[in-house]
Protein backbone atom coordinates (compact mmCIF):
# COMPACT_ATOMS: atom_id res chain seq x y z
CA UNK A 1 0.00 0.00 0.00
CA UNK A 2 2.75 2.19 0.93
CA UNK A 3 4.77 1.70 -2.16
CA UNK A 4 1.30 2.14 -4.51
CA UNK A 5 0.98 5.56 -2.74
CA UNK A 6 4.18 6.61 -3.25
CA UNK A 7 4.51 5.42 -6.83
CA UNK A 8 1.46 7.26 -7.60
CA UNK A 9 2.98 10.20 -5.76
CA UNK A 10 6.04 10.34 -8.04
CA UNK A 11 4.18 10.31 -11.29
CA UNK A 12 1.92 12.62 -10.15
CA UNK A 13 4.40 15.03 -9.36
CA UNK A 14 6.66 14.17 -12.71
CA UNK A 15 3.44 14.84 -14.38
CA UNK A 16 2.32 17.53 -12.54
CA UNK A 17 5.90 19.48 -12.75
CA UNK A 18 5.27 19.72 -16.99
CA UNK A 19 1.93 20.61 -16.37
CA UNK A 20 3.51 23.19 -14.36
CA UNK A 21 6.07 24.81 -17.08
CA UNK A 22 3.31 24.92 -19.76
CA UNK A 23 0.87 26.53 -16.93
CA UNK A 24 3.44 29.33 -16.17
CA UNK A 25 3.62 30.50 -19.64
CA UNK A 26 -0.04 30.91 -19.96
CA UNK A 27 -0.51 32.45 -16.34
CA UNK A 28 2.33 34.89 -17.24
CA UNK A 29 0.81 36.40 -20.53
CA UNK A 30 -2.24 36.61 -18.69
CA UNK A 31 -1.02 38.70 -15.79
CA UNK A 32 0.48 41.03 -18.20
CA UNK A 33 -2.37 41.28 -20.92
CA UNK A 34 -5.38 39.64 -19.08
CA UNK A 35 -5.26 37.28 -22.78
CA UNK A 36 -5.66 33.66 -22.82
CA UNK A 37 -2.70 32.69 -25.26
CA UNK A 38 -4.70 29.66 -26.87
CA UNK A 39 -1.33 29.22 -29.35
CA UNK A 40 0.96 28.58 -26.41
CA UNK A 41 0.56 24.66 -25.86
CA UNK A 42 0.88 24.18 -29.91
CA UNK A 43 4.34 26.07 -29.22
CA UNK A 44 5.03 23.80 -26.89
CA UNK A 45 4.03 20.72 -29.34
CA UNK A 46 6.06 22.26 -32.14
CA UNK A 47 9.35 22.48 -29.92
CA UNK A 48 9.05 18.47 -28.98
CA UNK A 49 9.22 17.92 -32.67
CA UNK A 50 12.06 19.36 -33.03
CA UNK A 51 13.30 17.58 -30.03
CA UNK A 52 12.46 14.20 -32.21
CA UNK A 53 14.04 15.73 -34.90
CA UNK A 54 17.58 16.59 -33.14
CA UNK A 55 17.10 13.67 -31.34
CA UNK A 56 17.31 11.68 -34.94
CA UNK A 57 19.74 13.98 -36.79
CA UNK A 58 21.72 13.91 -34.17
CA UNK A 59 21.71 10.39 -33.44
CA UNK A 60 21.04 10.52 -29.74
CA UNK A 61 20.51 6.77 -28.16
CA UNK A 62 20.67 4.75 -24.99
CA UNK A 63 24.21 3.77 -26.37
CA UNK A 64 25.87 7.00 -26.33
CA UNK A 65 28.11 7.56 -23.48
CA UNK A 66 27.09 9.43 -20.60
CA UNK A 67 29.19 12.00 -20.57
CA UNK A 68 27.78 13.04 -24.50
CA UNK A 69 24.76 12.28 -23.63
CA UNK A 70 24.30 15.33 -21.53
CA UNK A 71 25.94 17.31 -23.00
CA UNK A 72 23.77 17.33 -26.48
CA UNK A 73 20.70 16.61 -24.10
CA UNK A 74 21.36 20.25 -22.97
CA UNK A 75 22.30 21.40 -26.65
CA UNK A 76 18.74 20.00 -27.39
CA UNK A 77 16.91 21.87 -24.29
CA UNK A 78 18.77 25.11 -25.29
CA UNK A 79 18.01 24.59 -28.67
CA UNK A 80 13.65 23.97 -27.90
CA UNK A 81 13.74 26.80 -25.25
CA UNK A 82 15.15 29.50 -28.09
CA UNK A 83 13.03 27.81 -30.56
CA UNK A 84 9.92 28.08 -28.51
CA UNK A 85 10.31 31.30 -27.11
CA UNK A 86 11.13 32.81 -30.20
CA UNK A 87 8.64 31.37 -32.36
CA UNK A 88 5.79 32.80 -29.10
CA UNK A 89 7.87 36.35 -28.91
CA UNK A 90 7.33 36.44 -33.26
CA UNK A 91 3.73 34.92 -32.77
CA UNK A 92 2.85 38.31 -30.37
CA UNK A 93 4.88 40.57 -32.29
CA UNK A 94 3.08 39.65 -35.58
CA UNK A 95 -0.44 38.72 -34.58
CA UNK A 96 -1.53 39.54 -30.96
CA UNK A 97 0.35 43.27 -30.61
CA UNK A 98 -1.56 44.83 -33.48
CA UNK A 99 -4.31 44.03 -31.94
CA UNK A 100 -3.95 45.13 -28.46
CA UNK A 101 -6.05 47.82 -28.37
CA UNK A 102 -8.75 45.80 -30.07
CA UNK A 103 -12.10 44.30 -28.33
CA UNK A 104 -10.67 41.23 -26.19
CA UNK A 105 -12.26 38.59 -28.51
CA UNK A 106 -9.92 40.10 -31.55
CA UNK A 107 -6.45 38.59 -30.02
CA UNK A 108 -8.56 35.48 -28.87
CA UNK A 109 -10.01 34.59 -31.65
CA UNK A 110 -6.41 35.01 -33.25
CA UNK A 111 -5.09 33.00 -30.64
CA UNK A 112 -6.98 30.17 -31.79
CA UNK A 113 -6.44 30.53 -35.82
CA UNK A 114 -2.87 30.72 -34.41
CA UNK A 115 -3.49 27.65 -32.23
CA UNK A 116 -4.89 25.62 -35.36
CA UNK A 117 -2.24 26.80 -37.86
CA UNK A 118 0.66 25.66 -35.12
CA UNK A 119 -1.46 22.01 -35.22
CA UNK A 120 -1.34 21.92 -38.96
CA UNK A 121 2.71 22.80 -39.00
CA UNK A 122 2.72 19.83 -36.79
CA UNK A 123 0.88 17.18 -39.20
CA UNK A 124 3.11 18.94 -41.71
CA UNK A 125 6.40 18.57 -39.72
CA UNK A 126 5.73 14.89 -38.64
CA UNK A 127 4.41 13.79 -42.34
CA UNK A 128 7.36 13.04 -45.20
CA UNK A 129 9.43 15.83 -43.25
CA UNK A 130 9.91 13.57 -40.11
CA UNK A 131 9.50 9.95 -42.55
CA UNK A 132 13.30 9.08 -41.26
CA UNK A 133 12.17 8.94 -37.63
CA UNK A 134 9.31 6.18 -38.11
CA UNK A 135 6.00 7.12 -38.19
CA UNK A 136 6.36 9.32 -41.08
CA UNK A 137 4.28 9.11 -44.01
CA UNK A 138 1.58 9.30 -41.50
CA UNK A 139 1.59 12.69 -40.62
CA UNK A 140 -1.24 12.53 -37.97
CA UNK A 141 -0.22 9.20 -36.42
CA UNK A 142 1.95 9.22 -33.10
CA UNK A 143 5.63 9.40 -32.98
CA UNK A 144 8.03 7.34 -30.55
CA UNK A 145 10.30 9.16 -28.81
CA UNK A 146 12.97 6.98 -27.98
CA UNK A 147 13.97 6.33 -24.75
CA UNK A 148 17.49 7.87 -24.94
CA UNK A 149 18.21 7.72 -20.68
CA UNK A 150 19.36 4.62 -18.83
CA UNK A 151 16.32 2.49 -17.39
CA UNK A 152 17.78 1.52 -13.82
CA UNK A 153 15.59 1.55 -11.20
CA UNK A 154 17.37 3.68 -8.49
CA UNK A 155 15.06 3.45 -6.10
CA UNK A 156 16.46 0.33 -4.20
CA UNK A 157 19.81 2.29 -4.46
CA UNK A 158 18.59 5.20 -3.59
CA UNK A 159 16.48 4.61 -0.64
CA UNK A 160 18.53 1.78 1.00
CA UNK A 161 15.61 -0.73 1.15
CA UNK A 162 14.25 -3.30 -0.88
CA UNK A 163 10.84 -2.11 -2.60
CA UNK A 164 8.78 -2.69 -5.60
CA UNK A 165 8.95 1.34 -6.25
CA UNK A 166 10.40 2.20 -9.92
CA UNK A 167 12.24 5.88 -9.64
CA UNK A 168 13.96 6.26 -13.27
CA UNK A 169 16.46 8.68 -14.19
CA UNK A 170 14.10 10.72 -15.68
CA UNK A 171 11.84 10.92 -12.93
CA UNK A 172 14.42 12.84 -10.95
CA UNK A 173 15.71 14.44 -14.68
CA UNK A 174 11.65 15.82 -14.67
CA UNK A 175 11.81 16.72 -11.32
CA UNK A 176 15.19 18.03 -10.82
CA UNK A 177 15.19 20.45 -14.38
CA UNK A 178 11.29 22.19 -13.53
CA UNK A 179 12.89 23.02 -9.91
CA UNK A 180 15.68 24.40 -10.94
CA UNK A 181 13.45 26.50 -13.95
CA UNK A 182 11.03 26.96 -11.77
CA UNK A 183 13.60 28.76 -8.92
CA UNK A 184 15.27 30.76 -11.83
CA UNK A 185 12.11 32.06 -13.00
CA UNK A 186 11.69 33.46 -9.29
CA UNK A 187 14.31 34.24 -8.89
CA UNK A 188 14.33 36.96 -12.22
CA UNK A 189 10.45 37.74 -11.65
CA UNK A 190 11.73 38.67 -7.63
CA UNK A 191 14.64 40.51 -8.10
CA UNK A 192 15.79 41.57 -11.52
CA UNK A 193 15.01 44.67 -12.76
CA UNK A 194 13.26 42.82 -15.61
CA UNK A 195 11.12 40.88 -13.21
CA UNK A 196 10.07 44.07 -11.46
CA UNK A 197 9.23 45.82 -14.88
CA UNK A 198 6.86 42.87 -15.07
CA UNK A 199 5.60 42.46 -12.15
CA UNK A 200 4.48 46.78 -11.86
CA UNK A 201 3.54 46.30 -15.77
CA UNK A 202 0.91 43.15 -14.67
CA UNK A 203 -0.19 45.08 -11.80
CA UNK A 204 -0.64 48.61 -13.65
CA UNK A 205 -0.04 49.24 -17.06
CA UNK A 206 -0.53 52.44 -17.60
CA UNK A 207 1.78 53.12 -14.31
CA UNK A 208 4.16 51.01 -15.68
CA UNK A 209 4.43 53.40 -18.59
CA UNK A 210 4.79 56.46 -16.33
CA UNK A 211 7.89 54.85 -14.44
CA UNK A 212 9.50 54.95 -17.90
CA UNK A 213 9.11 50.82 -18.71
CA UNK A 214 8.46 49.94 -22.25
CA UNK A 215 5.32 48.10 -21.76
CA UNK A 216 5.90 46.74 -25.33
CA UNK A 217 9.41 45.47 -24.63
CA UNK A 218 8.21 43.62 -21.73
CA UNK A 219 5.12 41.86 -22.67
CA UNK A 220 7.70 40.37 -25.43
CA UNK A 221 9.82 39.57 -22.79
CA UNK A 222 7.00 37.44 -21.18
CA UNK A 223 6.16 35.50 -24.35
CA UNK A 224 9.83 35.07 -24.70
CA UNK A 225 10.25 33.46 -21.31
CA UNK A 226 6.83 31.78 -21.16
CA UNK A 227 7.47 29.79 -24.37
CA UNK A 228 11.24 28.80 -23.56
CA UNK A 229 9.33 27.53 -20.22
CA UNK A 230 7.57 25.43 -22.84
CA UNK A 231 10.15 24.71 -24.55
CA UNK A 232 12.11 23.09 -21.85
CA UNK A 233 8.48 21.62 -20.85
CA UNK A 234 8.61 20.01 -24.05
CA UNK A 235 11.93 17.87 -23.73
CA UNK A 236 11.23 16.88 -20.66
CA UNK A 237 7.77 15.78 -21.58
CA UNK A 238 9.01 13.62 -24.81
CA UNK A 239 11.57 11.77 -22.13
CA UNK A 240 8.71 11.20 -20.23
CA UNK A 241 5.78 10.33 -22.28
CA UNK A 242 8.10 8.92 -25.16
CA UNK A 243 5.08 9.59 -27.55
CA UNK A 244 4.65 12.63 -29.36
CA UNK A 245 1.74 13.73 -31.68
CA UNK A 246 0.54 17.01 -33.78
CA UNK A 247 -2.72 17.28 -30.95
CA UNK A 248 -0.56 16.83 -27.61
CA UNK A 249 -0.06 20.64 -27.37
CA UNK A 250 -3.69 21.05 -27.35
CA UNK A 251 -4.47 18.55 -25.25
CA UNK A 252 -1.74 19.20 -22.42
CA UNK A 253 -2.23 23.12 -23.17
CA UNK A 254 -5.96 22.52 -22.09
CA UNK A 255 -4.93 20.59 -18.56
CA UNK A 256 -2.11 23.40 -18.21
CA UNK A 257 -4.69 26.12 -18.89
CA UNK A 258 -6.74 24.68 -16.17
CA UNK A 259 -3.71 24.05 -14.03
CA UNK A 260 -3.39 28.08 -14.39
CA UNK A 261 -6.87 28.90 -13.41
CA UNK A 262 -6.82 26.58 -10.04
CA UNK A 263 -4.09 28.14 -9.17
CA UNK A 264 -5.09 31.56 -9.90
CA UNK A 265 -4.18 32.92 -12.97
CA UNK A 266 -2.01 35.32 -13.13
CA UNK A 267 -0.22 33.95 -10.17
CA UNK A 268 3.31 32.60 -10.61
CA UNK A 269 2.86 30.00 -7.82
CA UNK A 270 -0.01 29.41 -8.58
CA UNK A 271 0.63 28.02 -11.47
CA UNK A 272 3.10 25.09 -9.87
CA UNK A 273 0.91 24.46 -7.00
CA UNK A 274 -2.08 23.74 -9.98
CA UNK A 275 0.47 21.92 -12.20
CA UNK A 276 1.26 19.44 -9.11
CA UNK A 277 -2.41 19.78 -7.76
CA UNK A 278 -3.35 18.86 -11.47
CA UNK A 279 -0.86 15.78 -11.64
CA UNK A 280 -1.44 14.42 -8.14
CA UNK A 281 -5.42 14.02 -8.72
CA UNK A 282 -4.63 12.38 -12.48
CA UNK A 283 -2.24 9.73 -10.85
CA UNK A 284 -4.09 8.85 -7.72
CA UNK A 285 -7.64 8.84 -9.78
CA UNK A 286 -5.93 6.57 -12.45
CA UNK A 287 -5.23 4.26 -9.00
CA UNK A 288 -7.73 4.17 -7.21
CA UNK A 289 -10.55 4.76 -9.50
CA UNK A 290 -9.88 3.93 -12.81
CA UNK A 291 -7.86 5.65 -15.84
CA UNK A 292 -11.21 5.42 -18.11
CA UNK A 293 -12.82 8.17 -15.26
CA UNK A 294 -9.70 10.11 -15.23
CA UNK A 295 -11.34 13.22 -17.05
CA UNK A 296 -14.53 12.87 -15.43
CA UNK A 297 -12.73 13.03 -11.71
CA UNK A 298 -10.42 15.64 -12.26
CA UNK A 299 -12.08 18.12 -13.64
CA UNK A 300 -14.78 17.28 -11.04
CA UNK A 301 -12.57 18.17 -8.49
CA UNK A 302 -10.86 21.09 -10.48
CA UNK A 303 -15.15 22.36 -10.56
CA UNK A 304 -15.13 21.89 -6.12
CA UNK A 305 -12.19 23.48 -6.63
CA UNK A 306 -13.26 26.56 -8.37
CA UNK A 307 -16.58 26.35 -6.42
CA UNK A 308 -15.20 27.34 -2.98
CA UNK A 309 -12.58 29.34 -4.18
CA UNK A 310 -13.35 30.96 -7.64
CA UNK A 311 -10.35 32.91 -8.20
CA UNK A 312 -8.18 30.32 -7.29
CA UNK A 313 -5.80 28.31 -4.84
CA UNK A 314 -3.65 31.75 -4.55
CA UNK A 315 -5.34 34.31 -6.35
CA UNK A 316 -6.89 36.98 -4.82
CA UNK A 317 -10.62 37.08 -4.39
CA UNK A 318 -10.72 40.94 -3.85
CA UNK A 319 -9.40 43.27 -6.64
CA UNK A 320 -7.23 46.14 -4.51
CA UNK A 321 -9.08 49.20 -4.11
CA UNK A 322 -7.53 51.38 -6.62
CA UNK B 1 9.46 74.66 -20.30
CA UNK B 2 6.30 73.88 -21.43
CA UNK B 3 3.98 74.61 -24.32
CA UNK B 4 0.58 73.30 -25.56
CA UNK B 5 -1.50 74.42 -28.30
CA UNK B 6 -4.76 74.24 -29.30
CA UNK B 7 -4.98 70.91 -27.99
CA UNK B 8 -8.29 68.88 -28.92
CA UNK B 9 -8.66 65.18 -27.56
CA UNK B 10 -10.89 62.73 -27.15
CA UNK B 11 -12.21 59.30 -25.88
CA UNK B 12 -13.95 57.77 -28.60
CA UNK B 13 -16.59 59.76 -29.67
CA UNK B 14 -16.83 62.17 -26.46
CA UNK B 15 -14.30 65.30 -27.33
CA UNK B 16 -13.30 66.06 -23.67
CA UNK B 17 -10.10 69.07 -24.56
CA UNK B 18 -11.40 71.15 -26.76
CA UNK B 19 -8.33 73.75 -27.85
CA UNK B 20 -6.56 73.67 -24.75
CA UNK B 21 -3.53 76.23 -24.97
CA UNK B 22 -1.37 76.65 -21.78
CA UNK B 23 2.46 77.15 -20.74
CA UNK B 24 4.69 76.34 -18.33
CA UNK B 25 7.51 78.05 -17.53
CA UNK B 26 10.77 76.70 -15.28
CA UNK B 27 10.49 77.26 -11.77
CA UNK B 28 6.75 77.36 -11.10
CA UNK B 29 4.32 76.34 -10.00
CA UNK B 30 0.93 76.11 -12.31
CA UNK B 31 -2.24 75.08 -11.30
CA UNK B 32 -5.10 73.91 -13.73
CA UNK B 33 -8.13 74.22 -12.09
CA UNK B 34 -12.45 73.43 -12.89
CA UNK B 35 -15.19 71.05 -12.43
CA UNK B 36 -15.24 67.15 -13.31
CA UNK B 37 -15.00 66.47 -16.39
CA UNK B 38 -13.73 69.88 -17.81
CA UNK B 39 -10.80 67.95 -19.48
CA UNK B 40 -7.71 68.57 -16.63
CA UNK B 41 -6.79 64.90 -16.64
CA UNK B 42 -7.02 64.39 -20.38
CA UNK B 43 -4.69 67.41 -20.79
CA UNK B 44 -2.46 65.91 -18.43
CA UNK B 45 -2.67 62.54 -19.78
CA UNK B 46 -1.94 64.07 -23.47
CA UNK B 47 0.96 65.64 -21.85
CA UNK B 48 2.42 62.82 -19.99
CA UNK B 49 2.06 60.62 -23.29
CA UNK B 50 -0.93 58.32 -22.28
CA UNK B 51 -3.32 59.62 -24.77
CA UNK B 52 -2.40 60.91 -28.26
CA UNK B 53 -4.25 64.12 -29.03
CA UNK B 54 -6.25 64.68 -31.69
CA UNK B 55 -4.54 67.58 -32.84
CA UNK B 56 -3.01 70.32 -30.92
CA UNK B 57 0.88 70.24 -30.18
CA UNK B 58 2.15 69.85 -26.84
CA UNK B 59 6.26 71.01 -26.64
CA UNK B 60 8.45 69.97 -23.75
CA UNK B 61 11.86 72.24 -23.66
CA UNK B 62 11.19 72.99 -27.22
CA UNK B 63 10.87 69.52 -28.57
CA UNK B 64 7.51 68.54 -30.26
CA UNK B 65 6.15 65.04 -28.14
CA UNK B 66 3.86 64.13 -30.46
CA UNK B 67 5.97 61.12 -31.01
CA UNK B 68 7.66 60.39 -28.29
CA UNK B 69 5.94 57.41 -26.32
CA UNK B 70 5.08 57.83 -22.62
CA UNK B 71 7.85 55.74 -21.26
CA UNK B 72 10.48 58.04 -23.27
CA UNK B 73 8.97 61.03 -22.01
CA UNK B 74 9.71 59.90 -18.03
CA UNK B 75 13.65 59.87 -19.33
CA UNK B 76 12.97 63.50 -20.82
CA UNK B 77 12.16 64.53 -17.00
CA UNK B 78 8.43 65.15 -17.74
CA UNK B 79 6.94 62.90 -14.32
CA UNK B 80 3.39 62.10 -13.94
CA UNK B 81 2.01 61.58 -10.80
CA UNK B 82 -1.26 60.47 -12.07
CA UNK B 83 -5.15 60.79 -10.60
CA UNK B 84 -6.11 58.24 -8.18
CA UNK B 85 -2.22 57.35 -7.19
CA UNK B 86 -2.05 54.24 -9.26
CA UNK B 87 0.71 52.50 -7.09
CA UNK B 88 1.76 48.96 -7.75
CA UNK B 89 -0.29 47.22 -5.22
CA UNK B 90 1.48 44.40 -4.82
CA UNK B 91 4.62 45.94 -4.84
CA UNK B 92 6.65 46.81 -1.74
CA UNK B 93 6.83 50.79 -0.88
CA UNK B 94 10.61 50.42 -1.43
CA UNK B 95 9.93 48.69 -4.50
CA UNK B 96 7.44 51.49 -5.67
CA UNK B 97 9.84 53.67 -5.02
CA UNK B 98 12.24 51.71 -6.80
CA UNK B 99 10.63 51.48 -10.38
CA UNK B 100 10.44 55.59 -9.88
CA UNK B 101 13.85 55.42 -10.45
CA UNK B 102 13.75 52.91 -13.46
CA UNK B 103 15.23 55.09 -16.05
CA UNK B 104 18.09 55.78 -13.91
CA UNK B 105 21.34 54.16 -13.47
CA UNK B 106 22.88 56.87 -11.00
CA UNK B 107 23.06 54.32 -7.93
CA UNK B 108 24.75 56.84 -5.44
CA UNK B 109 21.73 59.54 -6.53
CA UNK B 110 18.97 56.77 -6.38
CA UNK B 111 19.97 56.15 -2.92
CA UNK B 112 20.29 59.97 -1.91
CA UNK B 113 16.81 60.23 -3.28
CA UNK B 114 15.64 57.38 -1.14
CA UNK B 115 16.49 59.25 1.47
CA UNK B 116 15.20 62.29 0.64
CA UNK B 117 11.72 60.97 0.12
CA UNK B 118 11.89 59.23 3.20
CA UNK B 119 13.13 62.41 4.55
CA UNK B 120 9.71 64.20 3.30
CA UNK B 121 7.91 61.25 3.89
CA UNK B 122 9.06 59.55 7.20
CA UNK B 123 5.92 57.06 7.80
CA UNK B 124 7.43 55.32 3.91
CA UNK B 125 10.40 54.43 5.58
CA UNK B 126 8.54 53.20 8.31
CA UNK B 127 5.85 50.80 5.87
CA UNK B 128 9.24 50.22 3.91
CA UNK B 129 8.68 46.40 3.34
CA UNK B 130 5.14 46.47 3.19
CA UNK B 131 2.90 45.95 0.29
CA UNK B 132 1.20 49.17 -1.27
CA UNK B 133 -1.69 47.66 -1.43
CA UNK B 134 -2.51 48.04 2.60
CA UNK B 135 -1.41 51.10 3.05
CA UNK B 136 -3.87 54.25 4.05
CA UNK B 137 -4.97 56.21 0.76
CA UNK B 138 -2.84 59.09 2.47
CA UNK B 139 0.01 56.63 2.44
CA UNK B 140 -0.73 56.05 -0.90
CA UNK B 141 -0.81 59.32 -2.13
CA UNK B 142 2.68 59.86 -0.20
CA UNK B 143 4.13 57.18 -1.72
CA UNK B 144 2.44 58.03 -5.40
CA UNK B 145 4.40 61.78 -5.09
CA UNK B 146 7.66 59.86 -3.63
CA UNK B 147 7.97 57.70 -6.73
CA UNK B 148 7.34 60.47 -9.11
CA UNK B 149 10.42 62.42 -6.93
CA UNK B 150 12.61 59.32 -7.83
CA UNK B 151 12.64 60.12 -11.14
CA UNK B 152 14.26 63.16 -10.66
CA UNK B 153 11.80 65.30 -12.79
CA UNK B 154 12.09 68.93 -14.11
CA UNK B 155 8.89 69.01 -14.91
CA UNK B 156 6.09 67.53 -12.63
CA UNK B 157 2.35 66.99 -12.84
CA UNK B 158 0.89 66.02 -10.33
CA UNK B 159 -3.25 64.70 -11.03
CA UNK B 160 -5.54 65.23 -7.99
CA UNK B 161 -3.25 64.72 -5.15
CA UNK B 162 -5.69 65.92 -2.29
CA UNK B 163 -8.13 63.94 -3.76
CA UNK B 164 -10.07 61.77 -1.20
CA UNK B 165 -7.62 62.98 1.56
CA UNK B 166 -8.24 64.29 5.44
CA UNK B 167 -7.32 67.91 5.62
CA UNK B 168 -4.58 67.01 7.83
CA UNK B 169 -2.47 64.69 4.79
CA UNK B 170 -3.74 67.35 1.97
CA UNK B 171 -2.05 69.85 4.18
CA UNK B 172 1.60 67.96 3.93
CA UNK B 173 1.03 66.96 0.35
CA UNK B 174 1.02 70.67 -0.42
CA UNK B 175 3.83 71.62 1.84
CA UNK B 176 5.74 68.88 -0.10
CA UNK B 177 4.55 70.54 -3.36
CA UNK B 178 5.96 73.96 -2.35
CA UNK B 179 9.07 72.28 -0.83
CA UNK B 180 9.87 70.34 -4.22
CA UNK B 181 9.17 73.49 -5.72
CA UNK B 182 11.74 75.54 -3.93
CA UNK B 183 14.19 73.03 -5.13
CA UNK B 184 13.67 73.86 -8.69
CA UNK B 185 11.28 71.38 -9.14
CA UNK B 186 8.73 72.39 -11.86
CA UNK B 187 5.15 71.82 -11.27
CA UNK B 188 1.93 71.45 -12.66
CA UNK B 189 -0.90 70.77 -10.41
CA UNK B 190 -4.31 69.99 -11.62
CA UNK B 191 -6.69 69.87 -8.43
CA UNK B 192 -10.73 69.90 -7.71
CA UNK B 193 -9.86 71.58 -4.10
CA UNK B 194 -8.91 75.53 -6.08
CA UNK B 195 -8.57 77.13 -2.81
CA UNK B 196 -5.58 75.12 -2.04
CA UNK B 197 -4.34 74.77 -5.04
CA UNK B 198 -4.27 78.66 -6.12
CA UNK B 199 -2.49 79.10 -2.16
CA UNK B 200 0.36 77.15 -3.41
CA UNK B 201 0.58 77.89 -7.20
CA UNK B 202 1.98 80.76 -9.05
CA UNK B 203 -0.09 81.40 -11.89
CA UNK B 204 -3.84 79.24 -12.59
CA UNK B 205 -5.71 78.09 -15.25
CA UNK B 206 -9.23 77.75 -14.98
CA UNK B 207 -10.71 75.05 -17.70
CA UNK B 208 -14.68 75.03 -18.56
CA UNK B 209 -15.98 72.15 -20.91
CA UNK B 210 -12.38 71.77 -22.47
CA UNK B 211 -11.49 75.33 -22.93
CA UNK B 212 -9.44 77.66 -21.26
CA UNK B 213 -11.75 80.30 -19.68
CA UNK B 214 -9.56 82.21 -17.70
CA UNK B 215 -5.37 82.69 -17.27
CA UNK B 216 -4.06 84.75 -14.44
CA UNK B 217 -1.81 84.93 -11.46
CA UNK B 218 -3.36 82.79 -8.90
CA UNK B 219 -3.56 85.73 -6.15
CA UNK B 220 -5.67 87.63 -8.64
CA UNK B 221 -8.12 84.12 -9.10
CA UNK B 222 -8.31 83.50 -5.74
CA UNK B 223 -9.62 87.19 -5.42
CA UNK B 224 -11.80 87.22 -8.79
CA UNK B 225 -15.59 87.02 -7.85
CA UNK B 226 -16.69 84.44 -10.52
CA UNK B 227 -13.84 82.19 -9.41
CA UNK B 228 -15.07 82.28 -6.23
CA UNK B 229 -18.47 81.66 -7.05
CA UNK B 230 -17.72 78.40 -9.13
CA UNK B 231 -14.60 76.60 -7.81
CA UNK B 232 -14.67 78.35 -4.00
CA UNK B 233 -17.95 78.01 -2.52
CA UNK B 234 -18.39 81.68 -1.97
Amino acid sequence: MFDTIAQQLIIGLTNGMVFALVALGYTMVYGILEFINFAHGDVFMLAAFLALTLVGALDVTQQTPPGTLAALLLGIVVACALFAGGLNYAIDRVVYRPLRRAPKLAPLVSAIGVSFILQNVGLFWGGSAMAVFGGGGQAAAPKAFPDILPQTNLAASLFGVETKLTLLPKDLLVMGASVVIMAALYGLVRHTKLGKAMRATAQDPNAARLMGIDVDKVVGATFLIGGALAGVAAVVYSLYINTIHYQMGYQNGLYAFTAAVVGGIGNIPGAVLGGLVLGLVRAFSDQFIGAQWQPAVLFGILIVILVFRPAGLLGSTAREKV
Amino acid sequence: MLEVRDLHAAYGAILAVNGVTLDVRSGEIVTLIGANGAGKTTTLNCIAGLLKPKSGSVRFDGEDLARVPAHDIVRRGLVMAPEGRRVFPRMTVAENLEMGAFTRKDKDGIRADFERVYGLFPILLERAQQVAGTLSGGEQQMLAVGRAMMARPRLLLLDEPSLGLAPLIVKRIFEVIRTLNEAGTTILLVEQNARMALKTAHRGYVLETGQVTMVDDAARLLADARVQAAYLGE
